[in-house]
């Protein structure tokens, strides 16, 4: 016979109470606090690093002692995971909040609508309105070539290839994620050096060079989403007497739409701020460019490096430059969150 | 609406490996025809030789005959599109398009092949489909709803409506109430009922009471051990299969003396 064990009633254990934590961590960042006044006195980076430690120590000992071991190793994850989230943040808003701060000197309507024709020495004019457009003209050439070349090449790659072929361009799409950005400028100087002679500059070498950056970066995005929409939906669609390449249209990419155009998003985000395959291309131009396949041109990531490089008042062009460039990165990501709510299923949202 | 199928000695390959082997069969149109058999001896590899669907796997093929209305499915020249506009299909697991409503669930045979229906049109349809596969009352306030936001039974239903608006001869449903409950099981076996004085079914079933309850004839698939071909053992009317059968093994896996 088994002997049956008695039934173990459910435990109760004892929380601390939600205002615990709070009143813990306000006591480890004073403590840190008079710690530090035994040294040099208190500085806000001393203390939240000792507060840190001290809070990660305390609250788990109280719990320790207050709800037991289980609850108490809970408490120390929550901990460190918070931490880590934390530190992660920190250069992120110190790099947003320098930017900010230092851009916006110089920030403003007249800075986004003037050019750097007549500006020189100490002067305070001028703007970036030539490398707005410079950079909308070479990230959009980079665009229009490589959204469509990387989304076909992820469909070539989830929906049909197989065998040898598939499997050289997922090594070649590795390889090139990897290419450093200088090597495809020097790539595209070299190409139109040999189609057209060494006097011809214009945007759209620097939109090639942008191109080979980014093709990778949509193909690997794009086909890892092309790959999460569910083989049932394309068996679906099959089997109601849909042909393959309407699947491919109105349900797989339907599907993965809000997906790609994070991906596609993502990708324009890493080739905007390029600035050393533009410098060998593209060069930079003191005025507006409108053609895009005649003439240098100013780019905002050469903008910024060349001001910088002058120091004085142009520092602060460059700064407003770069507070340029990430909003319209942001603008950019807010776009493409607009797309893909729009998109998605209503059930997911 | 409704055609005959003559499958004589049909192989289906995954690749290297034979899964079901000389397979002859005969689907009565108008009829509701089971499949069941033990896991694995290739009922669902059978049915998705019946419309073509086999041989989307990468490496899958199918060598023998299926001629359905004096055409042989797999003759040359015969395009696997058509055919699946023929011979509709209902899945195991509910799969709505998950960026489609209700209504264009229903549609998507339509909407999905880029042909053009006028707005009245699309509406009979709809409602046409949806009270067929017994949905149109649970849904008719709510077509433009996703089509996710349905119960998994409604889902499953949604599926055979969006399958019969392609108004197909035959329709092949693999285990469609493995995933429900039996109040949808009963209405989806109902729906199958009725669904039969227009079409020719054909559905694989784990459970011998559907079998015995939905269907007029029933064929018995078996396999010899694993890794070896899955074969159809014997086929007769659904009650002398399930009263006298001819074959041992038939006998021990209905009446679940089997392994
Ligand atoms: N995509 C596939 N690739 C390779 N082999 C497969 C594939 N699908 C099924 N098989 C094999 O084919 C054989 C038959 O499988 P099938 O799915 O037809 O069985 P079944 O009778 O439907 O089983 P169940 O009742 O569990 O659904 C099995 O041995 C299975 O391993
Ligand atoms: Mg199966």
């Amino acid at each position: 016979m088994a002997v049956i064990a008695p039934p173990v009633p459910v435990r109760r254990t004892r929380r601390l109470p939600s205002w615990a934590p709070w009143a813990v961590l306000v006591g480890s960042l004073v403590l840190a606090a008079l710690i530090q006044f035994l040294g040099e006195g208190p500085t806000i980076s001393g203390v939240f690093f000792i507060g840190a430690i001290i809070f990660t120590i305390a609250i788990t000992v109280t719990s320790r002692t207050v709800e037991g071991e289980r609850l108490s190793k809970d408490r120390l994850a929550t901990t460190l995971v918070t931490l880590a989230f934390l530190l992660a943040l920190i250069p992120l808003v110190s790099l947003v909040w320098t930017v900010l701060s230092d851009g916006i000197t110089r920030f403003g309507p007249s800075f986004l609508s003037t050019d750097m024709v007549g500006v020189f020495g100490n002067m305070v004019e001028g703007g970036a309105f030539h490398a707005i457009i410079g950079t909308l003209y070479v990230t959009g050439i980079a665009s229009i070539i490589s959204i469509p070349l990387g989304i076909f090449c992820a469909i070539y790659l989830v929906e049909y290839g197989k065998g040898r072929l598939a499997k050289a361009i997922t090594v070649l799409v590795d390889v090139m994620t990897g290419i450093p950005s200088i090597v495809a400028g020097l790539f595209a100087f070299t190409l139109f050096l040999i189609l057209f002679g060494p006097a011809y500059k214009a945007a759209i070498i620097g939109g090639i060079a942008l191109a080979v950056l980014m093709t990778p970066v949509v193909v690997r995005s794009v086909e890892e989403m092309l790959r999460l929409v569910p083989n049932e939906l394309r068996e679906a669609a099959y089997a109601l007497g849909v042909p393959k390449w309407l699947t491919i249209v109105k349900v797989v990419l339907r599907t993965a739409i809000a997906g790609i155009t994070t991906g596609v998003m993502i990708a324009i985000a890493r080739v905007i701020g390029e600035t050393a395959p533009l410098l060998i291309t593209v060069g930079i131009a003191q005025n507006v460019n409108w053609d895009a396949f005649d003439g240098r041109i100013a780019t905002l990531p050469v903008y910024v490096y060349r001001q910088y490089a002058q120091g004085g008042p142009s520092a602060d062009r460059a700064w407003a430059g770069a507070l340029t460039l990430i909003i319209i990165v942001m603008l950019l990501n807010l776009v493409a969150r607009l797309v893909s709510r729009y998109f998605s299923p209503e059930g997911a949202r | 609406m409704s055609k005959r199928i003559d499958v004589s000695d049909l192989n289906a390959y995954y690749g290297d490996f034979l899964a079901v082997e000389g397979v002859d069969m005969v689907i009565e149109p108008r009829t509701v025809t089971a499949l069941i058999g033990p896991s694995g001896c290739g009922k669902s590899t059978f049915l998705r030789t019946l419309n073509r669907m086999h041989e989307v796997i990468p490496g899958a093929y199918v060598t023998g005959k299926a001629v359905m209305d004096g055409q042989d499915l797999y003759g040359p020249g015969i395009d696997p599109v058509e055919v699946r506009r023929q011979v509709g299909m209902v899945f195991q697991r509910p799969n709505p398009f998950p960026t489609m409503s209700i209504e264009d669930n229903v549609l998507a045979g339509v909407k999905l092949n880029n042909r053009r229906m006028k707005k009245a049109d699309a509406d009979e349809l709809v409602e046409g489909a949806l009270t067929a596969a017994n949905l149109w009352n649970e849904v008719k306030d709510r077509l433009d709803r996703p089509g996710s936001s349905l119960s998994g039974g409604q889902q499953q239903r949604l599926c055979i409506a969006r399958a019969i608006a392609v108004q197909p001869q035959v329709l092949l449903m693999d285990e469609p109430c493995s995933a429900l409950d039996p109040i949808s099981t009963l209405a989806i076996e109902d729906l199958i009922s009725e669904l039969k004085n227009d079409y020719t079914i054909v559905i694989v079933t784990h459970n011998m009471q559907q079998a015995a309850r939905v269907s007029d004839r029933t064929g018995f698939f078996n396999i010899a051990g694993t890794g070896r071909p899955g074969h159809l053992i014997e086929m007769d009317d659904t009650t002398t299969m399930f009263s006298t059968p001819t074959v041992k093994a038939t006998e021990d896996y209905i009446s679940g003396r089997f392994g």
